[in-house]
């Protein structure tokens, strides 16, 4: 056992850079001869252009550049693209419409990119951008979700007839109507699941450069996959072929999912860094933040749910209305279907469930994956959903799940999935101690001496992450695999260096991929060094995202090491002079069996490369092995949390008194770091149900556009968090691990909820719960109590 | 263009600027301190926290002209690698950053807090005292930790100095 093995808190080695200033952001890098980027965007939502005039910021000071769409054609760069093909419950493929990198006919949402104006200086390029003259011919725009399918509202794209992107659906029908009409209870619920704003607070950014001496382009940019990236711009956008295209992700200062996609500005600066003839960055600030980066979430709902006489949930049925924005980001179409009704089964056992999906354009920022990705959107409708249910059968909302948990595994859902593993009932309880949630009637009886209204909310999420296996999610339309690679290369003197195609922007590979080196050949972690975010190092990978690099990414690591092993196995029977199963490895050590020799792997490592005590031709020199790990199904993390929460109706300010999370993600790497990324999840969570509000005027501006009027949750707007855990190890990984990035996001939402709508005592509020709607919806129960 | 003169984390420096120019292009773009960090327009992040003669200052909101003569002191002035300052440390034994992009303002703040609210702060006081500060990584819970034992540290060493 290593002491920085698996299983250890180990302090994240990567931590010394950032407290002490000296991280590597995109920001943070500056050719030699760079010239700066900014981009004239559309004021309006929806607008014709009629023409586009140049001139007079061409002749600005310090200018070298003012490029659109019709210069961008002329090279042949072809538009950026959606990497999942949905097909409608009719049969035909999405409707796509063409999402140029710089608009030339029309724009469709405020912030839509128009003109690249470059210069000198980012002064001198902000002084010219406000110098290109856009005649626009505004349009009527469509910004409501309810809306956008409407007859004679605006239509955006030709290809898609009222707005419609697709109308899909998933389950039986005809089974979920038979179990409706036999239910002795019904619940129905409607919901928004409101549209947010990503906001790392690392704004994207990009460096690009040509060398025209070996035709190649290097783009630095702020990306969670940075060989997707490569490839969607070689193989679909046409800059340059892979091999003469070298995207680095640097240190990445957060991404909750919206640096996955491909954006217009990272391709327009790396095309124009070769038109220009020098290396031009670019910087997001943060209103271009709010206008740009992909928003999301953004549905809208009507869930209801069949029960017997007992609560035991018979059927499920789901109408789903996705808000898409103006046109098809990266991944956008896989987040309201595939990655959001398979999860509506949740941690129940449901014999029945139907799920309608249509995905519309407005002319709104597009909305792709935002931390959970479709997953928040179902737990909140089914965890809303029982938790109504349970309050209107009149039993105890625990008790009512505890009478619905999937008790055997594996557990085929109607929705696609098989879970593997799981242990629901063991979290539940352990939850309800931590909250001590028989003593919560003392507390709500103290607070309403007080004159203040006390809640309780429960929330028992599942997810599923580590989309895969590749063959299964291809035959659902994903334009990429679904697997990991990884390489380990042990140098001569025995430290090791691991490539990883996964891409760590905050979750700590550096620490967990060498802890798992640490414990799998027993030598320290400051012996080993992880390598990733570089498409010149590392030969290929997925990136991060979905929760999938400890349960990919990391087995990927596991696999090679296991044919590091091997090799290393055989070089030192060689030394010892003993036959290959003669050999013993644990705890960085090699054994021969019956006899007192023995070798540290550091000293086989060294003969492997020094060559001389085997025959070449039986074992290669060198100590170099790789993986691709493909799981065979995803992960299905889950838990419970419980929130308990103290309103004072005169105000509507909603106090979090309690949050107790029980979460289970299987085996843990580093304990600690798992722990973070439950806290920063719920803090997502809780920004999503109780601050955090999108809000678009009739005419498409987005007024929450800045710090100043979208609410991101703040320190004192958080409790402190209760974290436990309960380890049920995941069998479709050699690591027994699940994914733990997205939980907090995904269970918190309908926590709070149910926690705020059991202490005002009735369900009409939606998100965010701000003061106001709280302060409206107490108003109203005290009204409703006095009549 | 015109001229400043400051001293930076101890060292006088200089430089010729346009009028217009904040100290947070000032520190990264032209003396190539790149630990403080932008992260809005609106000065509501704090990623660009430094200390101007003391306090702390957002300096994305600060004309460079204006610190003519200043001291100023970023996260790269606060202790280095192999020489943490104890607030650094607390950071990283407390798990208190995720992606980093924050961390540089978080400890600026912090130890403006310290100075103003002395050693013993409890959670109320931290969390209110980093108004001024967004973290989307880590739920506020690991810094606010981190913030009261590296605080807790200072008191220490400046008790154990005395003795």
């Amino acid at each position: 056992m290593s002491d920085t093995g698996i299983g250890k808190s180990v302090k994240r080695t990567e931590d010394i850079r950032f407290i002490t200033g000296t991280g590597r952001y995109t920001d943070d890098i500056n050719r030699p001869g760079q010239v700066w980027a900014v981009f004239v965007r559309s004021p309006h939502a929806h607008a014709k252009i009629r023409n586009i005039d140049i001139r007079r910021a061409s002749a600005a000071p310090g200018v070298v550049g003012v490029f659109t769409g019709k210069d961008v054609g002329a090279d042949k760069i072809g538009n950026l693209i959606c990497g999942w093909m949905i097909h409608s419950k009719d049969g035909s493929p999405m409707k796509a419409g063409v999402h140029s990198v710089l608009a030339t006919e029309r724009v469709r949402y405020v912030g839509d990119h128009v003109v690249v104006v470059i210069a000198e200086s980012k002064n001198q390029a902000r002084d010219a951008a406000e110098l290109v003259e856009v005649d626009y011919e505004p349009l009527p725009a469509v910004v409501r979700l309810a809306d956008a399918q409407t007859r004679g509202q605006p239509q955006l794209h030709d290809e898609a007839p009222n707005n419609t992107v697709y109308q899909w659906h998933l389950g039986d029908k005809a089974a979920v109507d038979a179990a409706f009409a036999s239910a002795a209870h019904r619940t129905k619920l409607e919901f928004v699941n409101n549209r947010l704003v990503p906001n790392a607070i690392e704004p994207r950014a990009a460096v690009a450069e040509y060398d025209t001496g070996t035709g190649s382009y290097t783009l630095y940019t702020t990306s969670q996959n940075p060989h997707v990236t490569r490839l969607v711009m070689s193989a679909f956008i046409g800059i340059a072929p892979e091999n003469k295209l070298r995207v680095i992700a640097p240190d990445v200062g957060g991404g909750f999912g919206s640096k996955i996609f491909i954006y217009a500005e990272e391709v327009v600066c790396t095309w124009a860094a070769r038109k220009v003839g020098r290396p031009v960055k670019w910087v997001s600030d943060r209103n271009e933040s709010f206008l740009a980066d992909a928003h999301g979430r953004d549905h809208l709902t009507i869930a209801e749910a069949a029960m017997d006489a007992e609560g035991k949930v018979l059927a499920l049925h789901v109408r789903t209305k996705a808000n898409l924005g103006a046109y098809l980001s990266t991944f956008s179409s896989a987040v309201p279907t595939y990655l959001y009704a398979p999860l509506l089964s949740g941690q129940y056992d449901i014999p029945a469930i139907y799920c309608e999906v249509d995905a519309v354009y407005t002319n709104t920022t597009p909305v792709d994956a935002y931390r959970g990705a479709g997953r928040p959107e179902a737990a909140f409708v089914i965890e809303r959903l029982v938790e109504v249910a349970a309050r209107e059968m009149g039993i105890d909302p625990a008790e009512f799940r505890m009478r619905n948990f999937i008790r055997k595994f594996p557990h085929q859902t109607p929705v696609l999935f098989a879970y593997d593993a799981g242990n629901y009932p063991a979290c539940m309880k352990l939850a309800l101690e931590n909250a001590d949630y028989s003593g919560f009637a003392a507390r709500k009886q103290a607070s309403a001496a007080k004159g203040k209204l006390r809640g309780i909310g429960l929330s028992a999420y599942i997810e599923a992450c580590g989309i895969a296996p590749s063959q299964a999610i291809g035959q659902l339309g994903a334009g990429v695999g679904g697997w990991e690679s990884a390489e380990i290369r042990v140098n001569v003197t025995g430290t090791v260096e691991v490539l990883t195609g996964s891409h760590a922007h905050g979750q700590g590979h550096e620490t967990t991929f060498a802890q798992v080196v640490s414990e799998r050949l027993g030598i320290p972690i400051e012996q080993v060094t992880v390598i990733h975010g570089d498409t010149d190092k590392v030969q290929m990978g997925m990136g991060t995202y979905g929760s999938r690099s400890g349960p990919v990414g990391a087995s990927a690591i596991y696999r090679a090491i296991d044919k590091v092993i091997v090799k290393a196995t055989k070089v030192a029977a060689r030394c010892m002079e003993v036959p290959d199963d003669g050999v013993e490895f644990a705890d960085g050590i090699f054994s021969a069996r019956g006899t007192n020799r023995t070798m540290k792997f550091g000293e086989v490592a060294l003969q492997a490369y020094v060559a001389h005590k085997f025959n070449p031709a039986e074992i290669e020199p060198g100590l170099k092995e790789s993986a691709f790990f493909d799981p065979p199904n995803f992960t299905f993390p889950s838990g419970v949390h419980i929130a308990e929460v103290e309103i004072d109706p005169e105000t509507g300010k909603t106090r979090i008194e309690r949050w107790s999370a029980v979460d289970d993600f299987g085996n843990l790497i580093n304990p600690m770091i798992v722990e973070g990324q439950v806290h920063g999840g719920v803090a997502q969570g809780v920004g999503q149900a109780m601050l955090e509000n999108t809000v678009y005027d009739d005419n498409g501006q987005l007024l929450t556009a800045s710090f100043m009027d979208y609410c991101l949750p703040r320190a004192s707007d958080l409790p402190s968090l209760n974290v436990g855990m309960t380890n049920t190890p995941c069998p479709s990984n050699p690591l027994g691990v699940k994914g733990c990035g997205e939980a907090g996001a995904i269970a918190a939402p309908a926590a709070l909820i149910n926690a705020i709508t059991n202490a005002i005592g009735h369900e009409d509020i939606d998100m965010p719960a701000t003061p106001f709607a709280v302060w409206r919806a107490a108003q109203q129960h005290e009204k409703q109590a006095a009549e | 263009m015109a001229a400043v003169s400051l001293t930076v984390n101890g060292k006088t420096v200089g430089a010729e600027i346009e009028p217009r120019t904040l100290l947070s292009a000032l520190l990264r773009d032209h003396l190539n301190l790149t630990g403080t960090h932008i992260g809005c327009d609106t000065s509501q992040c704090g990623a660009c926290v430094v200390h101007v003669n003391g306090k702390a200052v957002k300096s994305c909101t600060r004309l460079a002209l204006s610190c003519e003569g200043a001291k100023v002191t970023t996260i790269e002035g606060v202790g280095r690698p192999g020489n943490l300052h104890p607030m650094q440390q607390a950071f990283q034994d407390n798990h208190a950053l995720q992606c980093g992009f924050c961390t540089p303002g978080m400890i600026m703040s912090a130890l403006d807090i310290v100075r103003r609210k002395g050693t013993r702060l409890d959670e109320a006081t931290i969390r209110k005292e980093l108004e001024g500060n967004l973290c989307r990584c880590t739920g506020y819970h690991n810094i606010v930790r981190a913030v009261a034992a590296g605080a807790q540290a200072m008191g220490d060493s400046k008790l154990q100095a005395a003795e």
